[in-house]
């Protein structure tokens, strides 16, 4: 394939451009949801889309969630690879009994006679002074459950390689796009085509002191952090799940081998969040690489408030650099 | 008039049932009378009661976008062009009957007591808005997940007819919303247990940027009560008078013990969805005139003027009046003071957890925290802009 000049993206521009890609080279790849196609999507995700392919492959559904999730799977047992567009990921509710009894176990209660290569995508998070329902983090739902792929980028460049592998991937995937950083800054995207693996984390900073796991938009809090605590002689090494489930607890457990502390950072509420599961498995299978207790930085167990009141729920970055304190502080 | 007829299309086939949708306009959108009207909805006070409200809340809701566009107020969906449903509604509607609202029914809160603040509280991203101390205390708050709020208004229903309360429940939605199961479970079950319920959609032709005509084939949306088994029917949702007609008459069935009905208010968006929104993506400019032309305050000032039940002068004086009580209305939303930040806590459950009391703690530790570095740093712009 010929390399096409890079261009600079935000996050959402590179969902546009994976969506535009994987499109054009694979005819079974159709777009539907509500405002997809006429408006390009209420972020713009699918802007041009309509265009391009057509209302054939590019659909206004009514709005309905139940009905897009349902229509998902029936599309994709039939060999197409439907990306659906849930609005917002607070509006997922109704989908669920098609996610959780269909898609995620279509291929297992059928032997491998049928399956559902769909991706679900919406955009996630709080911190955009939204209305209500419009600001949820709840993506340790569906890493609940079994036969579902969870996957979160974090900058332009991993949404295009991660989108493309989500689309590829011949079963399901939630795919969640942190929205407050939908147009937070422009990367170089390379339109080649070229995918990035699921199921493995990214080192994005290496360090020694500390090992900092996060996901999302919290990121871009949790370099910042990286970057103040390096002025003080404090090395962080920053971890991006990427794909939440199925868990790269290998990146993960070698790092805290040669950090020997861990923290983990994120935006949804505490109580069974994704944090629990690292720091279960850090228990299991680091206990003795651990110099301090693992903590966890996240948000509080309460709904996300409104948004007059919403940035004393988001997390902050001298709440990281603090909490990286403290664990090192111990022992 | 709609006419659902089965051909008798074989030897073998006969119509077995049949169903019509009337639609009710009593002024058009010249703003003349077309049926002679009945003696109680010819009061001139009801007709510049509802007139008022249509002007109070019209401007009510401008000033709401102004606030927005001013980053005074969060994402507000406008009602404009449909004031004539929510106006029509709240007169219709007695203090103990129950409101299901759906997200914009600024003019059906109004009208039931909520006060501007309030309104201005919840769209301004705090939770105090759904206090309503003014209005209604059984009435639920704004409802964004669509549609929900029609099953909700099924068990309120239900409530009061498991308690022969001779009250009724009114809940709205948009067009979109007739798309989903939360539209179509509680019609059905409203109708087999015959609730006490009016549910009023507001067809304003488009949900965000999906029109009408493509969310669904149905010829009306009224007809979609007839597959639950409770009538349908269709109303000039620009038309106040009609509205309120409709729904008084189905109120008063429901709270007689007769049955649901469900009214299809036929209207159009002037505004776009909300203040996040665009419709000039999606919508010709030919189709927002036309739908100008049909607008709703016009027409009924039209017909007041004609007869002679309203002139300018009173026209001045009550645009005066709205102006007074929607600046009053701002100037207590904007100067509410700030709730304690871990309310967010107190009210998750009747008695918080003790083992939440920690997170609490750190919450308030936080917002303090927060709160002084924003007042250093107020100070230090201020200091910075006195040097």
């Amino acid at each position: 394939m010929t390399s096409l000049p890079p261009l600079k993206k935000t996050l959402v521009e590179a969902v546009n451009l994976a969506l535009a890609h994987e499109m054009r080279r694979d005819e079974s790849v159709v777009v539907l949801g509500e405002d997809v196609a006429a408006n390009g999507g209420v972020f713009r995700a699918t802007e041009g889309l309509k265009d391009e392919f057509g209302i054939r492959r590019v659909m206004d559904t009514p709005l309905a969630e139940a009905l897009i999730g349902g229509v998902a799977v029936g599309m994709a047992t039939q060999g197409l690879k439907p990306v659906a567009e849930i609005q917002f990921m607070g509006f997922i509710f109704a989908a669920m009994e098609h996610i959780i009894c269909h898609a995620a176990r279509m291929r297992n209660r059928t032997r491998g006679r049928l399956s559902c290569p769909m991706v679900i995508r919406a955009p996630y998070g709080g911190g955009i002074h939204a209305p209500e329902h419009h600001s949820e983090s709840i993506e340790a739902l569906f890493t609940h459950i079994p036969g579902l792929r969870v996957v979160v980028p974090s900058s332009p460049m991993r949404t295009y390689g991660l989108l493309l592998s989500a689309i590829r991937d011949p079963d399901p995937v939630i795919f969640l796009e942190p929205k407050r950083i939908y147009r937070a800054s422009k990367q170089e995207v390379i339109d080649n085509g070229e995918a990035l693996p699921l199921d493995v984390c990214f080192t994005l900073r290496e360090g020694k002191d500390i090992t900092l796991v996060t996901w999302g938009a919290m990121v871009q809090e949790s370099l910042q952090a990286a970057n103040q605590l390096a002025q003080k002689g404090i090395s962080v090494e920053v971890i991006d799940l990427a794909t939440l489930k199925p868990l790269d607890m290998e990146t993960i457990l070698h790092s805290v081998e040669k950090t020997g502390r861990c923290v983990i950072v994120h935006e949804a509420a505490r109580t069974n969040g994704v944090g629990a599961e690292i720091a279960a498995q850090l228990a299991e299978k680091g206990l003795l690489y651990l110099q301090a207790p693992v903590k966890r930085i996240t948000g509080y167990d309460t709904p996300m408030p409104y948004f007059k009141y919403e940035h004393y729920y988001m997390i902050h970055v001298d709440e990281i650099v603090r909490g990286i304190e403290e664990t090192l502080a111990y022992g | 008039m709609l006419t659902a007829k089965h051909q008798k299309n074989n030897f073998f086939s006969e119509t077995v049932a049949e169903f019509n949708i009337t639609y009710t306009q009593l002024i058009n959108h010249l703003g003349e009378s077309v049926h002679p009207l009945d003696e109680d909805l010819e009061s001139q006070k009801l007709l510049s009661d509802l007139y008022k409200s249509m002007v109070f809340i019209r401007m009510f809701d401008k000033k709401a976008v102004a606030l927005q566009r001013t980053g005074q107020l969060g994402t507000y969906p406008s009602s404009l062009g449909q004031e004539a449903i929510g106006v029509g509604i709240g007169h219709a509607m007695n203090k103990d009957d129950v409101f299901a609202p759906y997200y914009r029914d600024h003019a059906i809160h109004y009208l039931r007591g909520v006060s501007l603040a309030d309104m201005l509280l919840y769209w301004g991203g705090d939770e105090r808005g759904n206090i309503i101390s003014n209005a209604p205390q059984f009435d639920l708050p704004n409802c964004v997940p669509i549609a929900t709020q029609i099953t909700h208004a099924a068990g309120i229903a239900s409530a009061l007819k498991i308690r022969n309360e001779k009250k009724a429940v009114v809940t709205t939605c948009g067009d979109g919303a007739t798309s989903r199961g939360d539209f179509y479970e509680p019609l059905n079950l409203a109708g087999a247990w015959q609730l006490p319920m009016v549910i009023v959609v507001n067809n304003n032709q488009w949900a965000i940027s999906v029109p009408r005509e493509i969310q669904t084939a149905a010829e009306t949306i009224a007809q979609k009560a007839i597959a639950a088994g409770i009538p349908g029917e269709q109303v000039d949702g620009n038309d106040a008078l009609a509205v309120y007609s409709v729904v008084d008459k189905a109120l008063k069935k429901a709270r007689a013990g007769k049955g649901p009905t469900l009214i299809e208010a036929v209207t159009y968006r002037l505004s776009d969805h909300t203040t996040a929104d665009d419709a000039t993506r999606y919508r010709s400019p030919e189709a927002l005139n036309k739908g100008w032309e049909m607008e709703p305050v016009k027409r009924l000032q039209t017909f007041l003027h004609n007869k002679n039940g309203w002139g300018p002068e009173q026209e001045r004086e009550w645009i005066a009046e709205c102006d007074k009580k929607i600046a009053e209305g701002v100037d207590e939303y904007l100067n509410m003071p700030e709730a304690p930040p871990e309310d967010n806590f107190n009210y998750l459950y009747a008695e918080l957890p003790y083992t939440m009391k920690e997170q609490r703690d750190h919450m308030i530790a936080k917002a303090e925290r927060l709160n002084a570095a924003n007042a250093s740093n107020d100070s230090n712009d201020s200091n910075k802009r006195e040097a």
